[in-house]
Parts: structure tokens; sequence; C-alpha cells
């Protein structure tokens, strides 16, 4: 039983960087009907942007928030410069951008930071002050602040005239435009805030994959595997979707033979099923087509 | 009345000096640049694979890797646990891609644009762990791969590598007729017709369904053809020869070459193997210069903004505005 726990504590806590990915991903998507399949690689350089300031000397939660902030402002900046010239494209031309960036994020970070596998310290203490063995601080620590994020994001949306603009723009983009909404910059913002929450993922998920320039294409795809369960067009079926899924890897992964060398066929296996049997998602919008 | 899409005079010679000049090349260059070619020519039939779906049929795939993979591992099998002949391990591993290309098109069907280059940037990612896999470790190799042996040449007057030139230079151009007669056939019609619109194809009475797969079927043949001959001329698989970076590549090439042309596969082709070559040259002279493949990613999004249709689709446009140039 305890070993079942464990399994579960620590799937949620995985899943819960997997929800930071969806949601970064379903962000993108709900305002530009694309996925960003350079998500994973952004992040991943955040999270290098804060270990070389960890380099530096610099406290471990000034570096988070340092690259967390960098993030921001560079996902605004590839919304502006990269992605922009190819807004009406045909839908290849869009993916074949993202896959352009995937791949210069990646060898760009291998040729500044080489592939070695370098460990990253974990955010929390060592200890909360309690102990047990169902879970460990850094899970304990990992949880809470995807869900401080959350809420942070709700919150945005929600209550603040900036996140009204957001959500107008991505759901009618010319009535937006007549009501004065500036719906080019709305999607750069969209951009920026889905790098920063996937810096925040990046950072949290690197003390348990380790950092090198390769660490986030698992994590990417378990990330569109949680966006997709939870359905694309729900933010908050996004983050229950990662969660689910981080739990449902360690339970496959110790209990379904084979299943811990083909973690990553899961994620395959679980994308095709959820597009055929429930393309909208647990909590999507069946969208309806017009002739 | 005309035919429709005549063989006009101009293709007719171009392609006889095409195939001219491909069959004279073993003998003015080394037998390393030889190999070299060899692999640019087997780039490009996997390049035509991926054109056929996705420039032609608007399906995307940026998994083909997978079937590269599949065809490659195939026919090193064949070789190494049955001892085949190449030239029948070759169209066994056809079959065999066919016929898991035809299977994941089903699936296909239901994913529209975004939702299948997701699957297929899964399936991707998700290959080189299945060929690592424990329980098929036997007969995969599993991390170590499989090495095999070069057949001998086919004359004695060639050396093995010259052979094997001439063999994928058959193959490539038997399957560039194929894929021409394919797409210009009344089925070439339905299945662009799906690409541009595919209610009005069904409305039309295109069977989307079986039009969709087979096309699947059909691309995932070209690209595992390709593979077995990426398995025979490297003498060597393993996993790692077919990552998501493989699936880039080629991606990149077709986009390079002209994804919707056929010819434009030659150019693709030549470019995966001869640019990273320069690239890694000029690496090495200027150490300061970014990575290649950060050069290609460049490239690749450069291509996109200025000249979306490829070399092809370029020299289609400049030879047709010289035309209207000397007319008027």
């Amino acid at each position: 039983m305890d070993l079942f726990l464990q399994l579960t504590f620590a799937g949620l806590a995985i899943g819960s960087i997997y929800s930071c990915v969806a949601l970064a991903v379903v962000m993108i998507y709900q305002a530009t009907d694309h996925f960003n399949f350079a998500q994973g690689e952004m992040a991943m350089f955040s999270t290098f942007i804060a270990w070389t300031m960890l380099g530096l000397g610099l406290p471990i939660w000034v570096a988070f928030f340092l690259a967390v902030a960098i993030s921001f402002v560079a996902g605004v900046l590839i919304e502006r410069i990269v992605v922009r010239p190819v807004e009406n494209a045909p839908v290849l031309n869009q993916i074949i951008v993202f896959i352009g960036l995937l791949v210069i994020f990646n060898s760009v970070a291998g040729w500044i930071w080489e592939y070695t596998i370098k460990p990253f310290p974990s955010l929390f203490p060592k200890s909360f002050g309690f102990e047990t063995t169902l879970i460990s601080a850094h899970n304990i620590g990992v949880i809470g602040l995807t869900l401080i994020v959350l809420a942070m994001v709700f919150a945005f949306f929600r209550f603040t005239r900036v996140g009204l603009a957001m959500r107008a723009a991505a759901a009618n983009p010319d009535s937006a435009r007549l009501v004065g909404i500036s719906v080019g910059w709305m999607l750069a913002l969209g951009w920026g805030l889905a790098a920063a929450i996937g810096a925040v993922g990046g950072v949290l998920v690197a003390p348990i994959v380790y950092l090198e320039p390769n660490m986030m294409s698992g994590v990417l795809l378990y990330g569109f595997a949680g966006a997709l369960l939870g359905g694309v067009s729900s933010p908050g079926g996004a983050v229950l979707g990662g969660l689910v899924v981080g739990v449902l890897e360690n339970w496959v992964g110790q209990y379904v033979p084979g299943g811990a060398e083909l973690k990553l066929t899961f994620a395959l296996v679980l994308i095709v099923g959820v597009l055929m049997f429930k393309p909208a998602g647990l909590f999507g919008r069946i969208v309806v087509k017009r002739v | 009345m005309t035919r429709p899409n005549p063989i006009t005079p101009t293709l007719f010679f171009g392609f006889v000096a095409a195939v001219i000049f491909g069959a004279a090349l073993p003998y003015f260059v080394t037998d390393f640049t030889t190999f070299q070619f060899t692999q640019a020519m087997i780039y490009g039939i996997a390049l035509l694979g991926l054109n056929i779906l996705t420039g032609y049929n608007g399906q995307f795939s940026i998994g083909h890797s997978a079937f590269y993979a599949v065809g490659a591992y195939t026919c090193a099998i064949l070789l190494y646990h049955f001892e085949w002949s190449p030239y029948a391990a070759i169209p066994a591993s056809a079959l065999v891609t066919f016929v898991v290309g035809f299977l994941f098109g089903l699936p296909a069907l239901r994913l529209e644009g975004l939702y299948l280059a997701l699957a297929t940037f899964a399936l991707a990612v998700a290959t080189p762990q299945l060929l690592k896999f424990d329980l098929f470790e036997h007969w995969t190799g599993g991390v170590q791969g499989l090495f095999i042996l070069k057949p001998d040449a086919l004359f004695s007057g060639w050396s093995t590598d010259q052979s094997l030139y001439y063999v994928t230079l058959g193959i490539m151009l038997a399957l560039m007729i194929f894929a021409w007669t394919m797409l210009h056939s009344r089925s070439g019609r339905a299945i662009m017709a799906i690409r541009d619109n595919p209610i009005a194809a069904s409305t039309m009475g295109v069977n989307l369904p079986l039009y969709k797969t087979v096309t699947f079927g059909i691309s995932a043949m070209f690209t595992g053809i390709a593979g077995a001959l990426f398995a025979i001329v490297t003498e060597f698989v393993s996993p790692d020869a077919f990552t998501f970076f493989v699936a880039v590549n080629l991606l990149i090439g077709s986009v390079v070459g002209g994804i919707v042309s056929i010819p434009g596969v030659i150019f693709g082709g030549l470019f995966l193997v001869f640019v990273p070559n320069y690239a890694q040259d000029i690496k090495l002279a200027y150490p300061w210069m970014p990575p290649p493949w950060a050069i290609f990613g460049t490239f690749l999004i450069l291509i996109i903004y200025f000249a979306p249709f490829g070399v092809w689709g370029f020299l289609e446009r400049a030879s047709a505005w010289a035309r209207r140039k000397l007319r008027s």
C-alpha cells in the first residue's frame, strides 16, 4: 500500500509539472489554434538560464524569478518577430516554423551549455519540518508551487482587464479589435505567459530528470497528452489532465510489465487513443464546423 | 482536346538528361563521393514518400522517421537473422512498411491537420524507445543495433559502392515514375482534391477513408524502401539513428526541395547530405560559428518566410516568368 501511495504522490508531483506544460500549450492553442512544438525546448532554455544565474552566485529563488521574467520577455519577442510573419499562412508552414524553433533552441543550448548532464538544485528545502516517507519535500514543493501558479493564472484571466482582453482576443478577434483591443499584442502576451509558465515547469522538473538539452522531449509529450486528455479548449481540464497523466505514468511504469521502458510509447498510445475516442477531451467543447 | 498534364518535350528531355548524368556520375568521382550521392538519393526516396502524403494529400507527418526505421529494421532483421538477399529484403520491407503505414493511417483518418501532426510527433519521439525495448531485443539487437554486410557488386567491373549507387538510382527512378504516374491519374486528382477540399471531394464521390489510408500506406512504403536502402549502404542499424531529429531532417529536405514536387526531392536529398558536411567544415574552421543544427533551423524558418515552395517551386516560377518575358 505504501508503494502505491508513494507512486501516486510522486505521480501527482510530476503530473503538476506536466500540467504547467499542458497549460502553456493550451494557452497558445486557445489564442492561435496551434500547438507550439517548441514549448518544451523553450522551457529547457529557461531552465539553463536559471542554471547560469545560479552559477553566478545568485540565490535560487532570485534565479528562478529572473529566469521566468526573461522567458516572458523572450516569449513576447518570439511571437512578434518569428511567429508573426506566418500568422495567416497555412497550418503546415506554421508547424514547420515551430519545428525550426525547436531545433534552434535545442542546438543553441547544446552549443552554449554542452550536452553533459547537469544536476539542478531543488527550489525547496530538504524538509518542511515534518517527516514522511510517502512523498519527498521537493515533490510537496512542486505541487504547492504549481497550485499557486495556477491560482494566479486563473485570477489573472478572471479578474484583470488585460486578462479579459486576452480572452476576448482569443474568442473573437474581430469583435475584440472593434472594441479597441490590440489583438496582435494580446497574442504576444499569451506567448509570453506560456513561456513563463513553461519556465516554471522546466525549473521544477530539472531536479528530477537532470538538466540537459533533451530533457524536455518526454515532458512535452506528456504535457500534450495531458492537454488532450483534459481537452485543449479547457485550461482547467488541461491541468487535471496533466495530473492524471502523471499518476497513470507512474502506475503503468510499476504495474504493467515492460511499462517502465515504454513510458513514451504509453504517451503515444494515450494521445492517439484520446484523439480517436474522445477528441474533445474530458472537459473540452466539441467544435462544430460550418461547411 | 489535349490530355491533361502531357509529357512536354522539356520534361522528357530534362528527365533523359538527368538520367544520363546520374548514370555517368560514378565514372567521374571517387567511391566516397559516389557513396554520398547514394545517400542523397536514399533521402530523396524518403522525401518522395513524405511529399506524396504531406504535399499532395495534405496529411501532415512530422514522424516519418518511424517508417524509415521500420523499413531499415525489417531489412536488417531479414538480412541478419534469416540471411536473405538484400534484393529480396527491399521488396519485403516495402510490403511491411506499406501495411504499417496503412494501419497508422486508420487512426489518422480521424485526425485533422494539427492533431495528426501531434500524433506523428509522438510516434517519432517514441520510436527509439520501442526499438530499444527488451522483449524485441533478440530481434532488434536492442541498444547495440544490428550489423549487416554490403552485398557484393552486381557486375565485376563495379565496386560495391558503385553497384549500390546504380541499384539506388534504379529504385529512385522507378519510384519517381510511379509517383508521377499515380499523381497524374484519376487517383492522383482525387488525392489532391482531398487536400484542397475534403468535403467537396467526398461530395464528388471520392472515397475519403480509402484514399487517405492507401496514400498513407504508399507514403510509408516509399520511406520504408529508403530505410531499407539506408540499412544496406550504412551496414548498420541502431535506435539512435531514428530519433525525432531524423524526422525533422526529412521535413527540412522536403521543404527545401519543394514539398509539392517530385523532382524537388533530389535537391532535398543533396541538401541533406552535403550541406551538413559543409556546415561542419565551416564550424571546424571558425569555432565561434553557431552549430549546424541552429543554422538549419534558421534556414528552415527563412525558407518558409520567403520561398515556401522550395527549390523546385522556385525553378518552376522562374521558368514561367522567363517564358512570359520571351513571349511579350
